[in-house]
């Protein structure tokens, strides 16, 4: 296969990690639209492949993305590639030479990797398959330790490993642009961080979706549910200014029992601000304060540029309002004496979503992205479960499976439309817009479905002939 | 609490129509240094409330917006200083309608509302 052509028209070998699968594509597509890129993929386009072969890029562009991603590992300029080593020499031959010449110069240095997914190979192997490839027209010399330029041969042995071939089911072959951020997954570890609760999001997670946000320098983000802030930390990462919210004192002051095995009570470096500062990030730190997200203390204006968050699902830490006596329930743990939910409702789950669209669509800017965790009882989920706003449109929508019947999913919404007052009538038009049902019992059916009571129901029900 | 903060809040105590800008008590305020990013400034001043933040700011900004404030300099830097170097650290922000006051400790405001004003 001929990759012909100049500059324009060159591709780029994405080759991803295979972890969280499905929130890739999201990911890649918003990071190249902050280039102002659409996302081209070549023919044969497989979206849970590790490898994607990109179109309509610049190596400036590639790079960018690179500077962002924490699913791509690296990318490469792609030189060639096959289904077989004579298709992979046909591909590298027709590369135009005047394309490869700057990088093979005799006073150059490089040195060629073989990277094989879903396969282990000998050094020998190895080896091997870099003397195959001496018809390149090399001129300079190898240096393993610091080359000039680096290239990579790439094999492709399928997904599955209880069936490796013996020959690769595909192979590429590039030259190497730059690595994602997956180390940041390292750094900004939470075992590390200084400050955590119960459900403080894990790094991976919390910079895919400041990614899904198109979160961006010198933008102004919020998180109304902020905990211990692990989603304000990863924006900041990326140069955005950080507010947050929350009803628990004690969380947003840090104080109270600590999360941590072994430690009893937080210590007087435990708060969000602390956790910013940690990573070189306090001056991007705005405020954090008390207070219930379905009461809204904001200006209605559209004031921020993207809404990260990540709701209560009512399991490890129940959902709180303020409100009347109806449903009062265990008061919350309070070191200090000062906490200030008067008394705690239960905040059905189908509310906190209808709230939170509402409040996207009135305080995002236009074009400014929600990107939020859903709960999903599996057995009964359908696409129309999930919350529809008339002014927000649905970007993109990514399961991460919890237990064989609860998940959760990520979902991505953009505003495209600033609210106007028949917009609170939207719902006897369409359905989809009706306060979101299905999830006020999702508390019950995540125990529920834990119980042996639920497995003898179920067979109740199947023996009964169905419904 | 910073005055960028303040300036984007507004009372919700039930009933309430005009619960814009909240009244600053101070007891204790502080001023820090914080790096001056003139495209954030930039950005935020269209968002702003002027008159609030010319208030809160007690005599450091001009009274009204200045033309082409995107490439002053000086400008930008005053309202960087307002915006995100002066603090709350104690005291209360008080609703300029029904007097409900929400207490700013260790430079925190809590928004939280009782049963009854809510």
């Amino acid at each position: 296969m001929a990759l012909h052509c100049g500059r324009s028209c060159r591709q780029y070998l994405l080759h991803l990690a295979h972890d969280h699968v499905d929130f890739r594509l999201p990911e890649i597509k918003a990071l190249l639209s902050l280039r102002g890129r659409q996302f081209d993929p070549s023919e044969n386009f497989q979206e849970r492949s590790p490898f994607w072969r990109l179109n309509g890029l610049s190596e400036d562009d590639a790079r960018s993305i690179m500077k962002r991603t924490v699913c791509g590992k690296s990318v490469f300029e792609l030189w060639g590639h096959g289904a077989t080593q004579t298709e992979l020499k046909t591909s590298l031959l027709e590369y135009p030479a005047e394309n490869m010449a700057p990088y093979l110069k005799q006073e150059s240095t490089y040195k060629i990797n073989v990277y094989t997914f879903n396969k282990t190979l000998l050094f020998k192997d190895r080896i091997e398959k870099i003397d195959a490839l001496d018809f390149l027209p090399f001129e300079g010399k190898v240096n393993l330790k610091d080359p000039d330029h680096v290239f990579c041969l790439l094999e492709d042995y399928g997904s599955d490993p209880n069936d490796i071939p013996e020959k690769p089911l595909y192979m590429y072959f590039g030259r190497w642009i730059a690595d994602g951020q997956r180390e940041l997954i390292r750094s900004y570890s939470v075992k590390k961080r200084h400050f955590i609760g119960n459900t403080s999001m894990d790094a991976g997670l919390s910079f895919i979706m400041a990614n899904h946000g198109r979160v961006k320098a010198h933008d102004l983000v919020y998180d109304p549910f902020v905990g211990t802030g692990s989603l304000l930390v990863a924006c900041s990462h990326f140069g955005a200014y950080v507010c947050g919210t929350d009803i628990d004192y004690n969380t947003i002051h840090g104080i109270g029992k600590a999360s941590r095995k072994n430690q009893k009570w937080r210590g007087p470096d435990e708060n969000i601000r602390a956790n910013l500062r940690q990573y070189g990030k306090e001056h991007l730190y705005v405020d954090v304060l008390v207070s219930d997200a379905s009461k809204p203390v904001w200006r209605k204006e559209a004031l921020f540029d993207a809404i990260i968050t990540d709701p209560p699902y009512g399991i490890r830490e129940s959902t709180r309002r303020t409100g009347s006596h109806k449903d009062i329930t265990k008061p919350p743990d309070d070191f200090s004496g000062e906490s200030h939910v008067p008394v705690s409702m239960a905040y059905h789950l189908s509310d906190i979503f209808t709230d939170l669209l509402k409040f996207a669509a009135q305080h995002l800017v236009l074009g400014g992205r929600l990107v939020y965790w859903l709960p999903v009882y599996r057995p009964e989920y359908c696409e129309e479960m999930v919350p529809m706003h008339p002014c927000l449109t649905l970007i993109s929508n990514c399961e991460q499976t919890l237990s064989s019947h609860t998940s959760r999913r990520l979902i991505t919404m953009e505003k495209t439309k600033e609210p106007e007052e028949t917009d609170a009538l939207a719902h006897l038009a369409d359905p989809r817009f009706r306060p979101y049902q299905g999830h006020n019992s999702f508390r019950e059916k995540y125990f529920s479905g834990l119980t042996k009571k639920s497995s003898r129901e179920h067979s109740k029900t199947s023996s009964d002939g169905g419904e | 609490m910073k005055l960028l903060t303040h300036n984007i809040l507004t009372s919700h105590v039930k009933g309430v129509t005009k619960g814009y800008p909240l009244l600053i008590k101070a007891t204790e305020v502080r001023v820090n240094e914080v790096e001056f990013n003139p495209q954030f400034v930039s950005r935020m001043i269209p968002k702003l409330e002027w008159s609030a933040l010319v208030q809160a700011a007690e005599g450091d900004l001009p009274s009204s917006l200045i033309q082409d404030y995107e490439n002053n300099e000086e400008f930008l830097r005053k309202v960087h200083r307002v915006l995100l170097e002066v603090e709350v650290i104690e005291g209360c922000l008080q609703c300029p309608e029904s007097g409900r006051e929400f207490p700013i400790s260790r430079g925190v405001p809590n928004m939280l509302l009782n049963e009854d004003d809510s």
